[in-house]
């Protein structure tokens, strides 16, 4: 598979503060990727770098075979900022009509991208009276023109309802289905669980972890926790047969490692009508995010 | 081409609503016809038409008010795009920042070209109307038709340096109002306290003329009031006109808005966003 972007070495640094340090990573054609990291782990500053906004202190990064900021890679490259902002004074149409005009496409189009992304009865209204949200369908649209090789997009859902985040991730999936790489970083951590191929996680400018879903979790060896609800009057009973829980208002909680789960929940099931129900719950990324940027961070 | 058309007719669009063309065309007609009506009275007297006399009025109202406009209309482009956060975005399309700038000019330009039209135009009308003799005076009124527009670009050259140097649509305002008092105001000032104070020395032979020719504003009055031989009705520093060579005058109107483009180009492409 070629890749689309290629990172090798990537060094960032402002005055004393190092911003990124020794940074590598290639995202292939169709691949959905993940940034994860705190404010001010080099996200975004990872993305202003690939994007050619600004200059890397040392390392190699090079952009669908171009350098970054390079004419070659614009034409390929398409970006949300975090904070999508527009002329106040523009329609959302003329807005994009205007970037379909200087990525050499057909300003025709600007209607039918604006529906796309749910913008069709505000086009004509000036972006200064929509919401942030809408802001936010405004730049996502701009992603679309063309057939961009490479998105790279900052925070694409803040601001989004739960409704247009599963438009926007289907939106996604068709764009990846097509061959287009995508680079996004995300507060919320439960959308790119299912909507991602790889996670990558930064933490003070360095990559602490990288991998599908599976092999973090591997990797990290989290507990599992085990939820045990007793039938009523059956509480010390089961408590009694299971050392080590932790009693809750409505059950037990049990922590094992991912070796011992099958033998523990034997355990349980040998309690048989003690126990009215059992939740199982593998580590969330929430979990696994703050393993891996904690670990780094002492 | 095509990316430098379609910035500027949505920067014309941006103008159009923030009532820019309307102010700036509005201004130049209230102005210009004030001057029409004023200037009507002396020119019996002074043996010339009704129109190159209104021509040297103008160019002396055009001497404040094109760099006024000029800058207005400039000192936001960077520092403001850079507040809004529409500029991290703008600078991932495959557009060069030189483009850019060729697109807004055009845009500031056309604004600033209309209202000079309409304010001229106005005028002359007037004056037509008056006096159909006047129409002696027409090719002066298009000379400082062209020449308003290069002391435009100019300016807007200026205005947009200066916007990418602050960085903040405040601080770019400040400069802004700086140079045009200086450069406008102060700058003959400064040069004519110094004539005094030279007492007609190397200064007022050598040093004056060069040094009015340095300012785009100066030069462009010397040009208007040489050109036209409307030169007797002018005072003040428009009594130097005389001794300058109008191809000087002209020279200098025509490289300062080269000049002024290609500071804009470099300190913008300096701008981090």
């Amino acid at each position: 598979m070629t890749s689309t972007l290629k990172i090798s070495a990537l060094t960032k640094r402002f005055a004393e503060v190092a911003a990124l340090t020794e940074v590598s990573l290639t995202v292939a054609a169709g691949e959905r990727v993940a940034l994860l990291g705190h404010n001010g782990a080099g996200k975004s500053t990872m993305m202003k770098i690939i994007l050619g906004l600004i200059p890397a202190t040392a390392g190699q990064v090079e952009v669908c075979g171009a350098a970054p900021g390079s004419a070659g890679a614009r034409r390929q490259v398409a970006y949300l900022p975090e904070n999508a902002a527009f002329h106040p004074a523009l329609t959302g149409l003329e807005q994009m009509r205007h970037y379909l005009s200087l990525r050499g496409e057909s300003p025709s189009k600007a209607m039918e991208l604006l529906e796309q992304v749910g913008l069709g009865p505000a086009a004509r209204r000036r972006i200064g009276t929509y919401s942030k949200g809408m802001r936010q369908r405004v730049g996502l649209a701009q992603t679309l023109i063309g057939t961009p090789r490479l998105l790279v997009l900052d925070e694409p859902t803040s601001g989004l309802d739960p409704v247009s985040r599963r438009d926007f991730y289907a939106l996604l999936d068709g764009l990846a289905a097509r061959g287009a790489s995508i680079l996004l970083s995300s507060h919320a951590l439960t959308e790119v669980e299912a909507r991602t191929d790889r996670i990558l996680i930064l933490s003070k400018g360095r990559m602490v972890a990288e991998g599908s879903l599976a092999d973090l979790r591997r990797r990290a060896d989290l507990p599992v926790m085990l939820h045990v609800t007793p039938r009523p009057g059956a509480g010390e009973a089961v408590a009694a047969a299971l050392p080590g829980a932790e009693p809750r208002a409505d059950g037990l909680v049990l922590s094992c490692g991912q070796g011992e789960k099958l033998a523990m929940l034997a355990r349980i099931a040998a309690l048989g009508d003690l126990v009215a129900d059992l939740d199982v719950a593998p580590p969330s990324l929430e979990d696994l995010y703050s393993h891996f940027s904690k670990r780094d961070g002492q | 081409m095509s990316r430098i058309l379609a910035t500027a007719g949505t920067e014309f669009r941006i103008a159009l609503r923030n009532r820019w063309v309307a102010i700036a065309m509005v201004l130049m007609a209230l102005f210009s016809l004030v001057l029409a009506a004023a200037g009507s009275a002396p020119t019996g007297g002074l043996g010339v038409d009704r129109l190159s006399v209104i021509v040297a009025s103008l160019t002396s109202l055009a001497v404040y008010l094109v760099p006024l406009l000029a800058l207005l209309m400039s000192f936001d482009a960077i520092a403001g795009e850079l507040e809004r956060g529409t500029l991290p975005l703008l600078l991932t399309y495959p557009v060069s920042r030189a483009e850019v700038l060729a697109g807004k000019l055009i845009a500031h330009l056309a604004v600033l070209a209309l209202a000079c039209a309409v304010g001229y135009g106005l005028a002359a009308a007037a004056a037509l109307w008056a006096d159909p003799a006047a129409s002696a005076g027409l090719p002066a009124m298009l000379r400082l038709l062209a020449t308003s527009v290069l002391l435009g670009a100019t300016f807007i050259g200026i205005g947009y340096a200066l916007s990418a140097l602050s960085r903040r649509p405040s601080g770019a305002a400040g400069l802004a109002v700086g140079l045009w008092l200086g450069l406008v105001v102060l700058y003959d000032l400064g040069l004519l306290a110094a004539i005094v104070a030279d007492n007609g020395g190397w200064f007022t032979v050598h040093g004056f003329p060069a040094a009015l020719l340095a300012n785009p504003a100066d030069a462009f009055r010397l040009y208007n009031l040489s050109a036209s031989e409307a030169t007797a009705a002018a005072a003040g520093v428009g009594g130097a006109a005389a001794t300058v060579p109008v191809w000087q005058s002209l020279t200098s109107i025509l490289l300062w808005p080269v000049l002024a483009l290609a500071l804009a180009i470099a300190a913008f492409r300096k701008v981090i966003p």
